[in-house]
């Protein structure tokens, strides 16, 4: 009786999951573009084009150097075909590179693309609420606020901006936190990074507005290898925001960024992530590979770092925002959401580690999986033998939705103290067919069932996100799941 | 729907599972106003009948058919049915968890309302309504704030239930084994509900197995239903006899 009663309910449900991505669209746009390819030269030209001071042009080939020695990481829980690294480009730039004061000196087809997005950075603008550093494929084209940013004197402004204007404070953080040779993507995204978002927060201040990048990747065969640092002074707090979307594509993009942080003492910094790069279709074909390395260093003392993601989107998802608590008294956070469907593969989680004493840390990950996907949750805690008075409490729920995808939980953890306090909870569900049945009995369509269902899942990881956030992963979540029926 | 057509009117209904055939060739006729119990051993095809009305997709309808306001509803799906005005209390109430029981009736009542081209209401406006609706069963309002079902005693979910046929007020109500798992006082406080909930624009079927539950809620037939169809129809007199003699004694 439960066979077919499957066969007919997985058939809905397929049917609502399957949705087309929308925003799969691209614009055409003159570009300057470096040959495909990876060598030493393409490294130095990237830093030529891009004007930069020599101790980057160093830091990129140690990191190549580094790159070649190294091999992909094999222990994830994923598969996909060999990335051939020579067949991509690593630099493109929308052609007009002039210094841009007023969005009207914008190419209207770029805020159009934005307008598709929804994103209109006119109105951004106007609503004055969030300050957006947009990046379209590799070169910052508009940066708005700057002006009422630097009155408490927070710097916010592309990496590339940064690395000439702010020389000294790249130098002493770019790798302090995700060191080079850190692991084979990050190593590949030093040698070649082209744009990212650089944030500073000066001592005693309160960032007025929530920081925001709009990354896109647009170009067919472009990685995109962004690179973003933020840093909280003593006593100081930011909110960042980070949101993707990517076009329809039928070949794999690779997308390899590293973001860093460091909180000094008593400052506080909180990064939310709503992902949404193309996945590829429902027969598992193009979309993104994400590869990231998101890491933050607590090492003043009392000071918290929190990582709040919802990650919808890529074919294949590698990523783990993590906290290095050094200081004493430091708090790390990562609440997460992660949504898989057709053949999309994710393998996220994060790494808490313990140094400092009476470090606290949190995990909630959620993680839905349909179709044919397959979601990981890959996390470890680590407690040193300093870290006296640590810790940690970790939530891994998994939901499943109908019978063929799968779900994983993998949570390493290591205490090197007997004064440290560890929990550890875990749950998998699966949105049952008798469930939808008593939504429908009740006059409540598949689609709202869905909804509501995800919704109450997910509800302790949205609380945490921004409201306006919240409410765009709230739709983002509908719309990966909601579709045609009825 | 002409004056004289039933509310309900089901003709030979035969009804498979996975090839099994569990209906056969069922007939009957419900008018408004009317209380139809339906009693029967296990197996019988008692749930099976419920779910069927309701539009389960698990169930196949091989011959006959549902007329509901004169109307064939066979080729309609689950939530069109239940706008229409048939509600299904169930058997064993589903849990939802992460979905509180508040957002859940206020979203059935507003489908309803939607369908129906009415406004719908908002958390407030609501609150108002749903209220009043918890002292038909004695529920406190911090049911509102709950999971659906989550957690609930076997007699809070079947309040629950009654809760919801009462808020979306439909035409026809299915009770399945409503009675079943509930102490004498919580028994009480359902049949009062249900009481008050019917009047002559509605009808009810409760589909139960223990006479006690027609102590308190008066049936105008009963049936019994065997081997998938209705083999004796009688009165209330009918439950009574069956329960000193058991069903054996219909057996032909």
């Amino acid at each position: 009786m439960v066979n077919q009663s499957n066969k007919v309910l997985n058939k809905n449900i397929t049917k609502l999951v399957n949705q087309t991505y929308q925003y799969g669209f691209s614009t055409s746009i003159e570009k300057d573009i470096i040959q495909k390819g990876l060598n030493e030269n393409t490294i130095r030209l990237i830093s030529q084009k891009k004007k930069e001071p020599k101790f980057l042009l160093e830091f990129r080939l140690k990191a190549f150097k580094k790159w070649k020695q190294m091999a992909e990481p094999e222990w994830p829980y994923l598969k996909f075909p060999q990335i051939d690294y020579q067949d991509i480009i690593y630099y493109s730039a929308p052609k007009a590179q002039k210094k841009l004061k007023d969005l009207n000196e914008v190419d209207p087809e770029l805020l159009q693309t934005f307008e598709k997005l929804g994103i209109s950075l006119t109105e951004q603008k106007r609503l004055a609420n969030v300050a957006i550093d947009a990046v379209f494929d590799s070169v910052s084209i508009a940066t708005t606020f700057q002006d009422e940013l630097s009155k408490y004197g927070i710097i916010f402004s592309s990496i590339s901006e940064a690395v000439n204007d702010y020389s000294e404070l790249i130098q002493k953080y770019l790798g302090s936190v995700v060191p080079i040779g850190d692991n084979y993507f990050s190593a590949l995204n030093s040698a070649v990074f082209t744009d990212g978002s650089f944030c500073y927060i000066p001592q005693d201040t309160i960032c007025p507005l929530d920081l925001s990048t709009y990354f896109r990747i647009n170009d067919q065969k472009s990685g995109q290898f962004e690179r973003t640092l933020i840093i909280a002074e003593k006593n100081s707090q930011v909110n960042y925001l980070e949101g993707c979307t990517a076009p329809q594509y039928d070949t794999n993009q690779l997308h390899a960024a590293v973001v860093e942080l460091v909180a000094l003492e008593n400052a506080n910094i909180k990064y939310s992530t709503v992902q949404n790069w193309y996945s590829g279709n429902e027969v598992g074909k193009g979309g993104v590979y994400n590869f990231v390395t998101k890491r933050g260093l607590c090492v003043g003392s009392n000071s918290k770092i929190s990582w709040t993601q919802v990650e919808t989107g890529s074919s294949i998802t590698w990523k783990y925002p993590s906290c290095l608590l050094v200081g004493d008294d430091t708090q790390g956070e990562f609440y997460s959401v992660a949504l898989t469907n057709n053949y999309q593969q994710a393998d996220t989680g994060t790494k808490m580690i313990h140094i400092g004493k009476n470090s606290r840390s949190r995990i909630i990950s959620k993680g839905i999986s349909a179709g044919k996907s397959k979601n990981t949750y890959r996390g470890l805690v680590s407690v040193t033998n300093k870290a006296l008075g640590a810790r940690n409490y970790s939530q891994c729920d998994s939901l499943l939705i109908g019978n063929l995808s799968n779900a994983n939980t993998f949570p390493f953890i290591s205490v090197q103290n007997s004064t440290t306090k560890i929990e550890h909870e875990a749950s998998t569900s699966k949105i049952g067919e008798e469930q939808i049945f008593y939504f429908l009995q009740r006059g409540i369509c598949l689609e709202k069932a869905v909804e509501l269902m995800i919704s109450g899942f997910c509800r302790e990881i949205f609380t945490k996100l921004p409201l306006e956030f919240a409410a765009e992963a709230d739709k983002l979540l509908t719309l990966k799941l909601e579709g045609s029926v009825g | 729907m002409t004056l004289n057509s039933p509310l309900l009117e089901i003709k030979n209904l035969q009804v498979s599972i996975d090839d099994n055939e569990i209906l056969k060739k069922l007939n009957l006729r419900i008018n408004k106003g009317e209380i139809h119990a339906i009693m029967g051993p296990n197996g019988s095809g008692k749930s099976t009948f419920s779910k069927v009305l309701a539009g389960h997709p698990a169930y196949s309808v091989l011959n006959g058919d549902i007329l509901f306001k004169g109307s064939s509803i066979l080729d309609l799906d689950p939530e069109e049915r239940s706008h229409l005005g048939i509600f299904l209390a169930f058997q064993y109430p589903i849990e939802i968890p992460g979905v509180s029981n508040e957002d859940f009736l206020r979203l059935a009542y507003n489908s309803k309302q939607k369908f129906y081209n009415k406004p719908e209401l908002d958390p407030i406006e609501f609150l108002t309504i749903i209220n009043e609706k918890l002292n038909f069963v004695n529920m406190s309002p911090l049911f509102l704030s709950r999971n659906v079902n989550e957690g609930f005693s076997g007699g809070e979910k079947k309040r629950n239930e009654i809760l919801q046929m009462i808020l979306l007020d439909s035409e026809l109500s299915i009770l399945d084994e409503t009675d079943s798992g509930l102490d004498i006082d919580a028994l009480k406080i359902i049949s009062n509900g249900i009481n008050k909930f019917m009047n002559p624009e509605k009808s009810i079927i409760l589909i139960t197995h223990y006479q006690r539950l027609l102590d308190y809620i008066k049936p105008d037939y009963v049936h019994v239903m065997q081997a998938g169809k209705i083999i004796k129809t009688g009165s209330a007199e009918l439950a009574k006899e069956l329960e000193s003699k058991g069903y054996e004694w219909l057996k032909v």
